[in-house]
């Protein structure tokens, strides 16, 4: 299940950043363990997205430091072996499924049985000549999903990629996040749902910039009592107690 | 248990070749701008050709349209790939694809490139439709080569785009991207000397011109115009132009940033 080096996937210490003239992430550490699932919950606005650009360094950071499978944050070698899924699917409007996922495939070096094994994996295969402005608010998600799988990267970074999809698909994604981690892949996961906590194999909570715990979903439960998710990320903000 | 991952393909130019036909492709699916693009310059010389129709032409000296046409031959695609370059840049901003090619292995010169190419080959169509009809259609006369006209018109395109690409990095949303045409294009217009040479311009206008790169885009064209051969002055304004374009690229890159605020 682990991967054979028990080192942690990405090690954030410290970390500072300020958006706007005010502070946005207060003093973050934490530690993603790799081939596993991380989801990374807290309402919107609490640095979610903050923290995931700090992790693929597209982010400036004011203090501390972000290391991603062993290295700097953002540097070179990094670049082919992480898979990024901003919020807001960034795909090109003007151009089909197929050539969008291809555009990011060549980027990456892969081929084209990569463009169609990523496509179908999120279930676009029948839509692959539909232009990007020809689909829905969900589909243009699941390419924007495609053109960072067919990377094929070590650690996914994936912003709300579950946002609008319909519950079917939804499961079948998460289906295919466990089999991604089951193959030694790191995933970062955000959300603002909290029932999707529950596919997590660790949890970090956020809330205003800060980290309020990190920890399994059995473990949140057992520490607050409660038996829903959602109570237990409320409990833990009224007991207002890291860890 | 140990997993290994597929390393990429290492082919050199990869991230640029697969940049510049990405730009192609989006542009091919915008048919109504391919159409624009090709046909606007020409029809604009046309529009020219007819309102310069009925004035009086002196012996020994060239008509206004030999003299005005020429020089629009350069000016046109370098306005139009401008503006083309400083929103289609803005909209990658603005879509959040900017965003994500500065976390894949593409570079910073890969983009620009890419899109320098892309439009470059645009611009080359236009140019090459617009010389066409001049020169056969129109009957615009000059003294040299119709090619080197097609030459000095596509290499002022690719300032058009340089420049737009830099524009581009003070552009906040497309509006700014817009305005930023009549402010770069609109002084290099007026002081290129197309509408007062520029030895007659007052002396503090003139020293402005001589570092505008428009200026010596369209002096190559006029020594096009008058002589037969491709003369040492038109390759070194040529040469300018290229220079310019070549550092409005790289401070291109420069201000383009993987790490934002």
């Amino acid at each position: 299940m682990a991967n054979s080096d028990s080192s942690p996937a990405i090690t954030v210490e410290h970390l500072r950043v300020r958006r706007g003239g005010h502070e946005v992430l207060h003093d973050i550490s934490l530690t993603v363990p790799a081939g596993s699932i991380t989801g990374l919950l807290g309402p919107s606005g609490c640095g979610k997205t903050t923290l995931m650009r700090s992790i693929v360094g597209t982010q400036l950071i004011q203090a501390g430091s972000v290391r991603v499978l062993g290295d700097e944050a953002g540097s070179r070698g990094l670049r082919s072996r992480i898979g990024y899924v901003t919020q807001a699917p960034s795909i090109y409007d003007d151009l089909s499924v197929v050539e969008n996922v291809s555009y990011f495939a060549a980027l990456y070096g892969r081929d084209t049985k990569a463009v169609h094994a990523a496509i179908d994996q999120v279930g676009m295969t029948p839509h692959g000549r539909h232009r990007g402005n020809q689909l829905s608010g969900g589909q243009r998600t699941r390419v924007s999903l495609a053109c960072a799988l067919v990377a094929d990267p070590e650690l996914l970074v994936l912003d709300e990629p579950t946002v609008g999809l319909d519950p079917v698909l939804r499961a079948e994604l998460w289906k295919q996040f466990h089999e991604l981690a089951g193959q030694g892949r790191t995933l970062v996961v955000s959300s603002h749902v909290m029932d999707e906590a529950e596919h997590c194999d660790q949890l970090l909570l956020m809330r205003d910039g800060h980290l309020l715990a990190q920890l399994t979903p059995d473990k949140l439960r057992a520490d607050t009592g409660e038996t829903s998710l959602e109570n237990a990320f409320l409990a833990l903000i009224t007991m207002g107690q890291p860890r | 248990m140990t997993t290994t991952f597929a390393p990429p393909s290492r082919r050199p130019l990869r991230c640029y070749t697969a940049t510049s036909a990405r730009i192609l492709r989006q542009l091919r699916a915008d048919r109504r701008t391919v159409a624009m693009l090709l046909l606007v310059p020409t029809l604009l010389m046309a529009l020219l050709y007819f309102v310069y129709h009925e004035t009086p032409t002196m012996p020994g000296v060239p008509s206004l349209f030999d003299r005005v046409g020429i020089s629009m031959l350069g000016i046109l695609p370098f306005i139009v790939m401008f503006l083309i370059t400083a929103i289609a840049m803005q909209r990658e901003r603005t879509s959040g694809t900017l965003e994500r090619l500065m976390t894949t292995p593409l570079s910073k010169l890969d983009l620009l490139g890419g899109y320098g190419t892309a439009f470059s080959v645009a611009a080359a169509a236009q140019a090459g439709l617009a010389c066409l009809v001049s020169f056969w259609l129109l009957g615009l006369q000059a003294a040299g080569s119709a090619w080197l006209v097609l030459l000095i018109a596509v290499v002022d395109a690719v300032l058009g785009v340089a420049l737009g690409l830099l524009a581009s990095a003070f552009a906040r949303t497309e509006f700014q991207a817009v305005q930023f045409m009549p402010l770069v294009v609109g002084p290099q217009f007026f002081l290129c000397g197309l509408l007062v040479p520029r030895d007659q311009l007052p002396r503090w206008l003139e020293i402005i011109s001589d570092v505008l790169p428009l200026s010596y885009a369209v002096d190559a064209l006029q020594e096009v115009s008058r002589h037969p051969g491709a003369t040492a002055a038109m390759w070194r304004d040529l040469g300018i132009v290229a220079g310019f374009a070549a550092v409005a690229l790289t401070l291109g890159a420069a201000t383009l940033r993987r790490r934002t605020a």
